[in-house]
């Protein structure tokens, strides 16, 4: 894009530098994510690349860290946690992010301002902050140490995302399309149903994805929350991280890196539908 | 402008003012309704619930209610009246029993320490005193336990402990504060700046400030030549670079601080790859992590792509003409760049810096997980005292000064960028 007129050596030196660092910066970004996933394949258990690996010998790659995730329930357990907790917060902020984002949407919804900027305010918060509040408030309500405290505490971190996308699905909507629905007959539900609801349902679904991801990977909570109960992914992998790191968390790892890929992939496909038909 | 005529009434029935003006905005507010709900009780009450203990502390005045009664006629000099020594006993002798008075006498030793070894081991001897007073018939009045607690630990003689009871019996009060801004009491029960090597939370606060700006500005260093790559990629290679952003800001957290144990532990894979290569000993591998290494390193790569996609998202919207009209009418590129570029970019700049900073400022798992004990932050002692110590009200005070903090900030971003336009990826 920089116009070819003035190729001095400077500016190709410093083109070049650029070209490099920007690789050097991707290669920072990815590198440390995807080196996981070959080691997890590692037939020894070490943390660092065998010389049979780096040899490519069948032999010093194996399955066995795949395999012991389902030996026990050292892993699966928190797994089972982790998705119990995760759909049903998922479920809570979706149903009620998505009807918060119509209402905001609406033209004649008063003091829009303000009520977003409450409805964001748990996802902007840093969760050490209303970590120590919700851990406080819960204990009172004897909700800590159960389910039902860490699926409300992820609900309210995980509507704003939903809020968010549906919103911004919601840009721009002409509200008269809904009045024409209704003098063509449809009472509100069916013009919701048939007119709104197919509009907004790729923002649903990324908000809800983002809402399901936030709390799959949330810990802090669950830190000061949770008991043994409530053990999740990131709880058992902090653990394992701390106390005694087997490669196991490798294979939990790449299992993660997948998940992320598809919950990314799913979001971006249905964000190019979006503005492909916009 | 209702929204709900019939459809098939041609003529419908004119509708009060007030109630067409209403209807859409009470189902407008209806829908958001149930979620402010849900937002006040489960997040808005945890928060007034953290301001609450910050400053409110009854545990003590609960514990001793008739030694805080007492206390409330005493000046504060000498020792305290007959009444005030009874009432002491009393509740020090049945709380004892009652297995309860080391709680309290934690509470008072954090308001002056070596409270508890003075509560502690005189309640002992107190309760052997008083049953063999009452076994010898003698009375046990106020008189009777001012001498027998002053000459069981003579420090009940002087005004120091009763200061630091009523002080810890104090419902409404600083002192979490006091104590989070390193503050400790004085000989004379006032409150004066502890000696600076005693001072913890404020070199923390300072501490976090300055790794959270550092993280910032490297972010920034990185973020904006590769923010600008994608933003002036042919469309197809920008999504694949933006994939390359985007499944660091997917992938869960702890698989990448893993990641970066794994890549720069003493046996780790960086270390191995430089001993291999010659370029240092197999004894003198680097520590890169659990230390502030470790917390800079992956607190900038989780942080990255905060910085990253609001830059590309304003990038993307400068046309390439202004930079080509910059240079066609003779200004170097890097004049352009400065002159032209950059200058369009600012608004992205703020928003992605404020954005890294807020996040980095309440990091908790990162430095946990890689910082070692250098490479810790306040959130680190906020969790500290949450779950170890237990000491709930410094803690609440220490988070709600974070908080104060990070309001701030987004005052600064409302006003910078809009609050209601955070967006995702």
């Amino acid at each position: 894009m920089m116009a070819a007129t003035a190729v001095s050596p400077g500016y190709r030196v410093a083109r070049w530098g650029y070209l490099a660092f920007c690789v050097a910066a991707f290669v920072f970004l990815i590198a440390p994510i995807l080196v996981l996933v070959p080691l997890s394949f590692n037939a020894e258990p070490y943390f660092t690349f065998t010389e049979g690996m780096l040899r490519f010998d069948p032999e010093a790659y194996s399955l066995r860290w795949y395999r012991s995730i389902f030996d026990g329930d050292e892993w699966t357990r928190p797994l089972a946690n982790s998705l119990i907790i995760g759909i049903s917060a998922t479920v809570v902020a979706t149903v009620l992010g998505a009807a918060a984002a119509l209402g905001l949407a609406h033209p004649a919804m008063p003091g829009r301002k303000i009520v977003t900027a409450l409805l964001i305010s748990p996802m902007i918060t840093p969760v050490i902050i209303a970590g120590v509040g919700m851990f406080f408030f819960y204990s009172n309500l004897g909700l800590a140490q159960t389910h039902i405290g860490i699926i409300l505490a992820h609900a309210v971190f995980g509507a704003p995302f939903v809020v968010i996308t549906v919103s911004a699905t919601l840009a721009g909507f002409d509200w008269t399309v809904m009045r024409a629905a209704a003098n063509l007959g449809a009472n509100p539900l069916v013009a919701f149903r048939r007119v709104q609801l197919p509009l907004i349902l790729p923002g649903v679904i990324s908000g809800s994805l983002f809402a399901f991801a936030a709390s799959f990977d949330e810990l802090v909570i669950v830190l000061f929350m949770g008991g043994l109960e409530q053990r999740t992914l990131p709880r058992q992998m902090w653990s394992g991280i701390r106390e005694e790191i087997s490669p196991t968390i490798l294979a939990v790892a790449t299992f993660l890196i997948v998940f992320a890929l598809l919950a990314l992939s799913t979001v971006e496909w249905l964000r190019r539908r979006g503005s492909a038909r916009a | 402008m209702t929204s709900r005529e019939s459809p098939r009434v041609s003529q419908p029935v004119p509708r009060p003012l007030w109630r067409r003006a209403l209807g859409p905005r009470l189902r407008a507010a209806g829908l958001a309704l149930p979620l402010v709900a849900f937002v006040s009780v489960t997040f808005l009450g945890p928060m007034l619930s953290l301001l609450t203990k910050s400053f409110y502390d009854p545990e003590v005045a609960d514990a001793l209610p008739g030694t805080m009664a007492a206390l409330r006629d005493w000046d504060g000099q000498g020792t305290p009246s007959d009444e005030a020594f009874a009432a002491v006993a009393r509740e020090f002798v049945a709380a004892r029993t009652e297995r309860t008075l080391g709680r309290t006498a934690n509470r008072v030793n954090r308001v002056a320490s070596g409270m508890r070894s003075v509560i502690m081991g005189s309640s002992r001897e107190m309760v052997e005193a008083g049953a063999a007073a009452e076994a010898a018939g003698a009375a046990t009045d106020g008189a009777f336990w001012r001498e027998t607690m002053i000459s069981i630990d003579s420090r009940w003689g002087g005004p120091e402990p009763w200061r630091a009871l009523e002080a810890a019996g104090q419902r409404l009060t600083a002192r979490h504060y006091l104590k989070a801004l390193d503050f400790e009491r004085g000989p004379d029960g006032g409150y004066v700046r502890a000696p600076e090597v005693w001072r913890i939370y404020v070199p923390l606060f300072w501490r976090t400030f300055l790794v959270s700006l550092g993280v910032t500005l490297l972010c920034l260093v990185i973020g904006y030549p590769v923010a600008h790559m994608i933003a002036n990629s042919p469309p197809k290679r920008a999504n694949v670079l933006l994939l390359l952003v985007l499944l660091p800001f997917w992938t869960s957290l702890l698989v990448r601080t893993t990641s970066w144990i794994v890549l720069l532990q003493n046996q780790g894979i960086v270390n191995d790859f430089l001993v291999a290569i010659g370029l240092i000993g197999d004894d003198g591998r680097i520590a890169m992590i659990y230390n502030m290494t470790g917390t800079f390193i992956a607190m900038t790569h989780v942080l990255l792509p905060f910085l990253v996609l609001p830059l590309y998202s304003v990038m993307r919207a400068i046309p390439p003409a202004y930079m080509n009209a910059a240079v066609s009418l003779g200004a170097t590129p890097f004049q352009a760049l400065r002159r032209v570029y950059w200058p369009q970019t600012l608004p992205g700049v703020g928003a992605g810096c404020l954005l890294t900073f807020i996040l980095a400022i309440g990091y908790y798992i990162t430095p946990a997980l890689v910082g070692g004990q250098s490479g810790q932050l306040i959130s680190n002692m906020i969790a500290y005292h949450v779950q170890t110590s237990l000491n709930w009200g410094l803690a609440a005070a220490l988070a709600a000064l974070l908080l104060g903090g990070v309001t701030l900030l987004y005052v600064v971003y409302d006003r910078l960028v809009g609050i209601d336009r955070i967006g995702l990826g």
